[in-house]
């Protein structure tokens, strides 16, 4: 039987490890390097970097961070962040990335998930998408808004059918990132992962807001996410990757147990 | 020399790493002439399996593939590579390289809800005594991601099998080559193991 995801996500700048709160306030915490290694070890089933550097003439230290972490961590390596083109995607590929992450760019040229697709396989490309909750009304019938740049741009983009197109156009995954939750630590957007997740049919990777042990197992739970994406939690120490594994096992989860 | 079969079919330095970390020097290797000199080799793939084949014969790897079987030389395929061991894949109705008896089947899209493709970690049922297989449990867990499966028609080649909707084979085999649905190159430590295995493997069972 398969197994339910626990992924982290290291959100890097200019090379160094970051974590934001609602999208602002970033700042340093570590090497990614070395997070990457001790996750891995300690069970993690996938990792993502979310390369938040502001400046292109600074982005490719991020394949260097790839490059250095692929060299020593054995699970599926996935790369998010100001990704515009098939070549920028190529690069991060051979870098070591596994799972391209598309995001602000395919909002604005959706075409660029069904390049990606034709050139690196659908099951490699992952349409990331930001996340505001509204009003239903008749340009948001889901009542769900995506957003871009990083949570600073609204779309007046339904989140339910920008879903759709998305797995239409050939994205193999979602990422469901709710900026309401993001960064909050009060628990995961389960109404909207849960409708996301029902709508299509490619796995749902549920991000933003866990806080606690158990707001994992409700978003794979009440949530239908097939993984869990942590940030905070884990970064900071206040738990640990194996741990959140037992605890969701411990309540009847199937998640990978032996590494 | 070990040589990694490059013919446009996906992320081959994943693999590359992976054989560095067990102690295997492998090589890429997109000649065909230097295919048949190879002590070892290992044929990955990702990616559709029609423009794959395509990829492959059109640089002529398919017949030197064959001869390197032929000479019992040790052979691991892995996800794509282990399916065009079958004769027929319907993605894309695709003839393959026919080295096993049987077809690959897509996964069945009737049922909504399944998702497709089978993305993640899945323990295997059960597991053969192969070399490559040693020290291998069948709880152990291996990262998958594919659409389809191989089915072949004489249950004796399957080495592992696994479960998603339905069972299907998660590793087969005969003689001097084997193949895994999964990766083991992203599998890490159970699959780096899978890997130190065949890189000690003289290619028989």
């Amino acid at each position: 039987m398969l197994s339910q995801r626990l992924i982290a996500c290291l959100d890097v700048r200019d090379g160094q490890l970051a974590k934001s709160i609602k999208f602002v306030d970033t700042k340093d915490i570590g090497d990614p390097v070395e997070k990457a290694r001790e996750y891995y070890l300690d069970g993690l089933d996938e990792l993502v970097f979310y390369d938040i550097t502001a400046s292109s003439d600074k982005r490719n230290i991020m394949l260097d961070v790839v490059s250095a972490v692929a060299e020593q961590v054995f699970i599926p390596l996935s790369v998010g962040g100001g990704i515009r083109s098939v070549s920028d995607a190529t690069d991060l590929r051979l870098a070591g990335a596994e799972k391209i992450n598309v995001n602000s760019a395919a909002v604005q040229r959706p075409d660029l998930i069904d390049e990606c697709a034709a050139s690196i396989g659908n099951q490699n490309v992952v349409l990331s998408m930001d996340i505001r909750r509204g009003m239903p009304s008749t340009e948001l019938p889901s009542g769900y808004e995506i957003v871009i740049n990083g949570g600073r741009t609204p779309t007046q983009i339904d989140a339910l059918a920008w879903a759709l197109e998305g797995e239409k156009r050939g994205a193999g995954e979602l990422v469901v990132n709710s900026i309401d939750a993001d960064g909050t630590q009060i628990g995961y957007e389960l109404v909207l992962t849960a409708m996301l997740s029902t709508a299509v049919r490619i796995p749902v990777i549920a991000s933003g807001g866990a806080g606690k042990p158990e707001h994992l197992y409700d978003v794979l739970t009440a949530g239908k996410a097939d993984a869990a994406l942590v940030a905070s939690m884990v970064h900071y120490g206040t738990y640990k990757v194996s741990e959140l594994k037992h605890y969701l096992c411990e309540r009847g989860l199937k998640m990978r147990q032996s590494w | 020399m070990t040589a990694i079969i490059d013919y446009e079919a996906g992320n081959l330095a994943s693999v590359q790493r992976a054989c560095k970390e067990v102690g295997l020097d492998a090589r890429l290797c997109a000649d065909p002439d230097a295919l048949r000199k190879a002590s070892r080799v290992i044929f990955p793939g990702v990616g559709a399996a029609g423009s794959a084949m395509a990829s492959l014969c059109k640089h002529g790897l398919d017949e030197a593939l064959h001869e390197v079987i032929r000479n019992g030389v040790p052979v691991l395929g892995i996800c794509l590579g282990m399916q065009f061991f079958l004769d027929h894949s319907a993605e894309q109705d695709t003839p393959t390289l026919g080295l096993i008896a049987g077809t690959v089947e897509r996964f069945d899209f009737a049922n909504a809800s399944l998702k497709v493709p089978h993305m993640g970690w899945n323990n295997l049922l059960d597991c053969a005594a192969h070399p490559v297989l040693a020290d291998i449990q069948a709880e152990d867990e291996f990262y998958f991601v594919h659409s389809y499966y191989a089915d072949p028609e004489d249950s004796a080649m399957v080495l592992a099998r696994a479960e998603y909707e339905r069972t299907f084979a998660a590793a087969i085999g005969r003689d001097n080559f084997i193949g895994t649905q999964f990766h083991p190159e992203k599998s890490g430590r159970v699959g780096l193991r899978l890997i130190a295995n065949f890189a000690q493997w003289e290619g028989s069972c």
